[in-house]
């Protein structure tokens, strides 16, 4: 049985009409499921519900339709400090006037825990955090890193059933951020915690996921494993939001696709019939123009530290992203030709956006 | 939120409108004609003259010995600033009685002046200014320089980059920044001259007279009720107004400043002309506020035969027949009524303030600007109003110890409405959320995160509200008996008789009212931080 599941979940917020509610949920009709030990990481663009989400589960906020199970109970009813959760909040929000200990063993004193047992768990999530000794420091004179640390060893200290992390890593500076990333997804593998965790950003979101949720204006917009959602992106929603631009409308016949590029090659079995799809840039290559079926002029190169995106203009037809390794890259004004990858294309069956 | 209402019902509205109605209503008809009466007066229009312009004079007197008092305040890093803010603050929690009688020491018969240069200002009206001068010094310092010292300046080092001299990103920068900070604290002292009336009834003499002494003589000397209402109607009306210009720009202070830690904002001078700006600040620090503070100590020391504690050992002998018991007992009478008034108003004020946080509503926000009226309505139409209204069954309050502190709490509240206020509203309410995700409940929540917040906010408005009710004069001069006088109830008995022992022994009880509420605001400016500059 799943730890926590969502069951046609709502929120909606209130001062606007009753239409206009309708239409703009917070969380609309969402249904989840997270198994023990497993990590989730839901992914959005900002206001796409992933807070209020979070936010639903720790009963901070109350629903307006649905269910939340923890454990397979109902949790209506059941008010925050009762649900046996943890949630590290975007900000932190450690509490200014106590020190770094007295944050961190607030709640084991909400629990009732004895002294000397707040002092031992206190020293060892210290420890496990990377801040050993640090009980006596006060909170303002710690760095962005250190407060998360601390917000997080504060969340893991009632060993709560359930870990969830608001935008854990989003304040940080990038190096930061990536090594705490792999240092958190160790340390949850350790302690067994099942997690639930929100962010904008893809790369955080894969790194320390095993499932992924896309979330789109209240709605789930796909779930899977990282790879599977960077793979196949359920939608061009989904795929513009990882990144991806090069989008268009096009008709499957077999394995080749019309599209304002040309007849452009897909996979075997791709489903037929006028659909959306996606040209990864790697699957963009540029050639000697006796070999190519689309020549473009290039109107800009991106330096991206591994390789160029070189962006192409064809003539009468949406712009083109390639990926070039860095040697290959030809200058902004060249003119070059252009060939498709059919294992860099993928039709996206799911609804165009709006 | 209904407590505090029905509290300001009780005691705020209900005595007003009773002796509103008790002076207009003949017969049970309404006498609105003779609002047009009194006004046509001719000595009423007077008083109504003198009291706005005096209010005016005050108010652009204050703001220019002040305004650079606060510059320095706000920029400038030199020894002893902590003490002397503290200092220049102590004349605003002193009682009216105490100003108007150090000013007496100073300027009046056999005051310093008179001694030195044979110079006497108490039948001026310049004495009555100087005096507003020293009591609303801290007002202008405390809004404006508070502000100022916030406010960053590399705005204005932003204006130079873009080609604008000092002054003129001084005069495009900092001051339309500032503008509604100076407007809401010149609007302050003009509320608080335009009802003054402690200070000019013991230096106005009888040749100056503002409404709120008006109303005191209409009341408790000719006893002419219905003229007394008629202007206590006007000075409603005159401070609702002002109220209600006070709130739109303190609405317009909420505008988008860019606010930094003060802490970093001033430096030492540098160069002659900021050291003698200093210097001269430090000198009206020293002549404004300090010597009429000095002056009346010494007083309280200097009788016929010699220096000595002659005034004060006459204080706790009852033979003078100005009081049926030794003066020395006003001190505990008054300890025991501020005590009571500063609990009752850190209860109103507190549930208040805690209202106006949890809730915007407009409803709610109007309430915001009801309480400040305390501050403004004649204190002792409220006090007389007590008398009269609290009477009869069910409120028999007559003769109960409690009505003392009821009406000095009145006064009390706003202050501590205004000093917990940005305190609550500061306090982010996703703590709360975080104690409650760690196992907290709401109660718990409270106490755990709330409450370490808003303890040293509470004291400071304990402190405040403790001060005001300590030196309220207005309201206590009615209902006070005779038996049990409070501090500056016996200031003012003592003033009121000849005598240079009755002068001294005013003098020297004064001088212990000052000792008292200086006390109380040096413990509160240890407690006081920066982060948390209120209203006043």
């Amino acid at each position: 049985m799943a730890l926590l599941s969502l069951d046609d979940a709502t929120v909606r917020f209130g001062g606007l009409s009753k239409k206009a509610r309708a239409a703009h949920a917070a969380l609309d009709r969402v249904d989840l499921e997270v198994a023990e030990h497993e990590i989730v990481c839901v992914l959005g663009p900002s206001g796409s519900g992933k807070s209020t989400l979070l936010r639903a589960v720790a009963g901070l906020q109350g629903l307006d339709g649905g269910r939340v199970f923890l454990d397979g109970r109902d949790q209506a009813g059941v008010p925050a400090h009762r649900r046996g959760v943890g949630l590290m909040f975007q900000d932190h929000q450690l509490f200014p006037q106590r020190d770094v200990g007295g944050n961190v063993a607030f709640g084991l004193r909400m629990h009732g825990a004895a002294r000397a047992e707040q002092e031992g768990r206190v020293r060892e999530l210290l420890e496990l955090v990377g801040l050993p000794g640090a009980e006596g420091r006060a909170v303002a004179s710690l760095s962005g890193g250190e407060q998360q640390r601390v917000a997080l060893a504060r969340a893991l200290a009632p060993r709560p059933r359930l870990l969830m992390l608001d935008e854990p890593l989003g304040q940080l500076d990038r190096s930061l951020r990536e090594r705490l990333v792999v240092e958190l997804r160790e340390l949850f593998g350790e302690l067994g915690t099942t997690v639930l965790a929100v962010t904008h950003d893809q790369g955080e979101a894969f790194a320390l996921a095993d499932r992924v949720v896309v979330m789109r204006d209240g709605r789930i917009a796909q779930s899977g494993t990282p790879l599977d959602v960077w793979r196949h992106p359920a939608d061009e929603f989904v795929a513009r939001f990882l990144g991806f631009d090069n989008v268009v409308d096009a008709t499957v016949v077999g394995e080749a696709a019309d599209t304002p590029w040309g007849k452009v090659p897909v996979p075997a079995g791709s489903p037929q019939g006028s659909a959306k799809i996606l040209v990864r840039p790697a699957g963009v290559r540029l050639v000697p123009a006796a070999d190519a079926q689309l020549t473009c002029t290039v109107t800009a190169r991106t330096f991206r530290g591994t390789h160029v995106a070189v962006h192409l203009q064809a003539s009468e037809a949406p712009r083109l992203e390639a990926a070039c390794a860095l040697r290959d890259a030809p200058e902004s004004g060249d003119e070059v030709g252009v060939a498709f990858d059919a294992g860099e294309i993928v039709v996206l069956d799911g609804l165009s956006p709006a | 939120m209904t407590v505090p209402a029905v509290f300001f019902a009780l005691f705020f509205a209900y005595p007003v409108v009773a002796i509103v109605s008790r002076g207009l209503k003949v017969g049970g008809h309404w006498q609105f004609g003779r609002i047009a009466d009194v006004l046509g007066q001719s000595d009423i229009r007077h008083v109504l003259w003198f009291t706005t312009w005096q209010a005016l004079a005050s108010t652009a007197l204050t703001l220019l010995i002040a305004l650079p008092g606060a510059y320095v305040f706000a920029r400038f890093e030199f020894r002893g600033k902590q003490v002397l803010r503290a200092a220049v603050t102590v004349p605003f929690v002193l009682p009216t009685v105490v100003v108007g009688t150090a000013f007496l020491a100073l300027v009046g018969r056999g005051g310093l002046l008179d001694e030195l240069w044979g110079v006497r200002l108490d039948t001026t009206v310049w004495a009555i200014l100087l005096a507003h001068v020293f009591f609303n010094y801290a007002v202008v310092v405390r809004t404006v320089g508070g502000l100022w010292s916030q406010l960053d300046p590399r705005q204005e080092e932003a204006a130079r980059m873009l080609g604008a001299s000092r002054w003129t990103a001084w005069r495009k920068v900092t001051l339309p920044a500032l503008g509604p900070a100076v407007a809401a604290a010149a609007l302050m002292v003009f509320l608080f001259t335009f009802t003054s009336f402690g200070v000019v009834q013991i230096l106005g003499g009888p040749t100056f007279s503002t409404l709120e002494v008006e109303i005191y003589r209409q009341t408790a000397q000719i006893f002419d009720l219905s003229t007394a209402a008629v202007l206590t109607i006007v000075q409603f009306a005159a401070v609702g107004a002002i109220l209600a210009v006070h709130a739109w720009s303190v609405r317009r202070r909420e505008s988008a400043l860019r606010l930094v830690d003060a802490a970093h904002t001033a430096r030492r001078p540098r160069g002659a002309g900021q050291w003698a700006l200093l210097g001269g600040v430090l000198a009206t620090v020293a002549v404004l506020i300090l010597l009429p503070l000095g002056v009346l100590i010494r007083r309280s020391f200097e009788g016929a035969g010699g220096t000595g504690l002659a005034y004060y050992k006459a204080l706790t002998s009852s033979d003078s027949g100005v009081f049926l018991v030794p003066p020395i007992e006003a001190i505990g009478n008054s300890l025991q009524y501020a005590l009571a008034a500063t609990a009752i108003a850190v209860l109103i004020g507190g549930l208040a303030a805690a209202a106006l946080t949890r809730n915007t509503s407009r409803l709610v926000r109007g309430f915001d600007a009801l309480l400040m009226l305390p501050l403004g309505v004649s204190a002792v139409t409220v006090g007389f109003g007590f008398l009269i209204a609290l009477d009869k069954p069910p409120l028999d309050l007559r003769g109960t110890w409690i009505l003392v502190p009821l009406a000095q709490a009145l006064v009390g509240v706003p202050f501590v409405v205004r000093t917990m206020l940005p305190v609550l509203r500061a306090v982010d309410g996703r703590l709360r959320e975080a104690a409650a995700v760690l196992g907290a409940s709401p109660l718990r929540a409270w106490r755990e995160v709330d409450l370490p917040m808003v303890r040293r906010a509470l004291l400071i408005a304990a402190g405040f509200a403790f001060a005001v009710s300590l030196g309220e004069f207005g309201a206590t001069v009615f209902i006070a008996r005779p038996d049990n006088p409070t501090l500056p109830v016996a200031v003012a008995r003592l003033l009121g008789r000849a005598g240079d022992l009755n002068y001294g022994q005013a003098m020297a009880l004064s001088t212990i009212l000052m000792v008292v509420c200086a006390v109380s605001l040096l413990l509160l400016e240890r407690i006081r931080t920066d982060r948390t500059t209120g209203e006043f």
